[in-house]
């Protein structure tokens, strides 16, 4: 039982697929304007990385290793269609905002690797939850910074008015450039400076030598 | 001709693919340490956006919009759902057909490019590119530049990157922001400065 919970709350800190493995950053910082557009993302992703471990894991006996890539982006791609479909079906307005970013879950890095690296190898139930872990994990980066982008920057979050705007009449003077793309690089930077100021383990030796083994686990 | 032009410096600076979308970023910050490299990608990704795109903008028109299969009597059929799943074959199709010619035909950019070429297929930016093709519903001539100047764009952002941090090698960085954190300071700060490009209009 203590292994099963390690899979699903390791990733959320200790191994956190956006800061310390570089992947899936693109979708974690166009999205992030709204909190409530980040949460909607964030469902789609996890359950999307959570069933396609489960079925490669099923059929991780079945596939030939030399077409394994195809196979598994071919279920990738069906589970993102059938997110896609729902959102539009149930939540148009907010597929309207997401645009392409969900179907860019096809290639965000954290689907492919997390399939690769861990479902190929593992049991149903165990992908399972490194699936839903490593969702998680993606989504704890997301919701920080969507809540600190949409609050400092607009004053509200999931559109509730916290800090009333001077334009509306209250005290606080949003800053803009937090609705703006660049800050999300900003907050991830941040983020990334204290874990590591913390987690002293996660620190990088020497400057730009780190991505080599990055650049394998993506292949 | 005046609309590609101003729909090519629009793409290349305005809605840079890298730096005003986000899209391709994982590759972004691990292949950017060195110039010759940065380049290497930036190139492969030039050629691949400009075939992929038009390629999904024919596959769109002739296969899955509301009534293009009418040429085979099957006027009301509507393929869209199955878009994501044509895109991302037409890519990783592209992209091996690429490899083999390379190999075959040019085997020194085949050598110079080396893993890159396989990894472009899981690169969010080549994706991105055929599916903002399908949400502004541009037509064939507009898809090649628009493939093109994505491309470009993608490109002359990583090499601009990589070149900044190969300078950053000289600056005292601190321990917990060293690698990772500092690039995406920078990719920040860039991003800031692509910013002053928007509003210009053609």
């Amino acid at each position: 039982m203590a292994d099963k919970r390690k899979l699903v709350l390791d990733p959320l800190v200790e191994n956190n697929p956006v800061i310390l493995q570089t992947l899936g950053i693109c979708s974690a910082l166009a999205v992030t304007s709204s909190l409530e557009v980040s949460l909607i993302m964030c469902i789609a992703l996890t359950s999307v990385i959570a069933f396609s471990n489960l079925s490669i894991s099923l059929i991780r006996y079945q596939v030939p290793s030399s077409i394994r890539i195809i196979v598994q982006m071919v279920i990738i791609a069906s589970l993102v269609i059938v997110v896609d479909q729902i959102l539009r079906a149930f939540a148009y307005e907010i597929s309207k905002t997401l645009s392409v970013f969900v179907g860019l879950i096809i290639t965000n890095c954290i689907v492919m690797g997390r399939a690769e690296a861990y479902a190929m190898q593992n049991p149903p139930l165990a992908s399972f939850l490194d699936g839903l872990g490593n969702g998680l994990g993606y989504s704890v980066i997301l919701i920080g910074v969507a809540v600190i982008r949409e609050l400092f920057g607009a004053g509200t979050l999931l559109g509730l008015e916290i800090l009333p705007a001077v334009s509306g009449g209250g005290w606080y003077e949003p800053n803009g450039l937090l609705l703006l793309p660049p800050s999300a690089f900003f907050i991830i930077g941040g983020f990334i400076w204290i874990l590591r100021t913390v987690k002293t383990r996660q620190r990088e030796k020497i400057s730009f030598q780190i991505m080599e083994a990055q650049v394998r686990e993506h292949a | 001709m005046e609309a590609y032009i101003s729909l090519f410096v629009k793409v290349v600076f305005v809605e840079n693919l890298a730096l005003a979308f986000f899209l391709g970023m994982c590759t972004f910050l691990a292949v950017s340490k060195k110039i010759e490299t940065a380049f290497g990608l930036g190139v492969a990704v030039i050629v691949v956006q400009a075939i992929t795109v038009p390629a999904n903008n024919l596959i769109l028109n002739v296969f899955l919009k509301p009534g293009a299969l009418s040429w085979l009597g099957l006027g009301e059929t509507d393929l869209m759902f199955l878009g994501l799943i044509s895109y991302i074959g037409v890519i990783a199709a592209m992209v091996q057909i690429l490899e083999m010619a390379l190999d075959r035909f040019v085997p020194a950019l085949y050598n110079a490019l080396g893993i890159f070429l396989p990894l472009i297929t899981v690169n969010c930016a080549i994706l991105g590119g055929s599916l903002f093709m399908v949400e502004r519903d541009y037509d064939f001539g507009e898809s090649v530049v628009y493939g093109v100047g994505s491309g470009f764009g993608w490109a002359l952002a990583i090499v601009a990157l990589a070149g900044l941090r190969e300078k950053l090698k000289y600056s005292d960085v601190p321990p917990a922001l060293q690698g990772l954190g500092i690039s995406f300071m920078t990719a920040g700060l860039m991003s800031l400065a692509f910013m002053s490009f928007s509003g210009i209009q053609l």
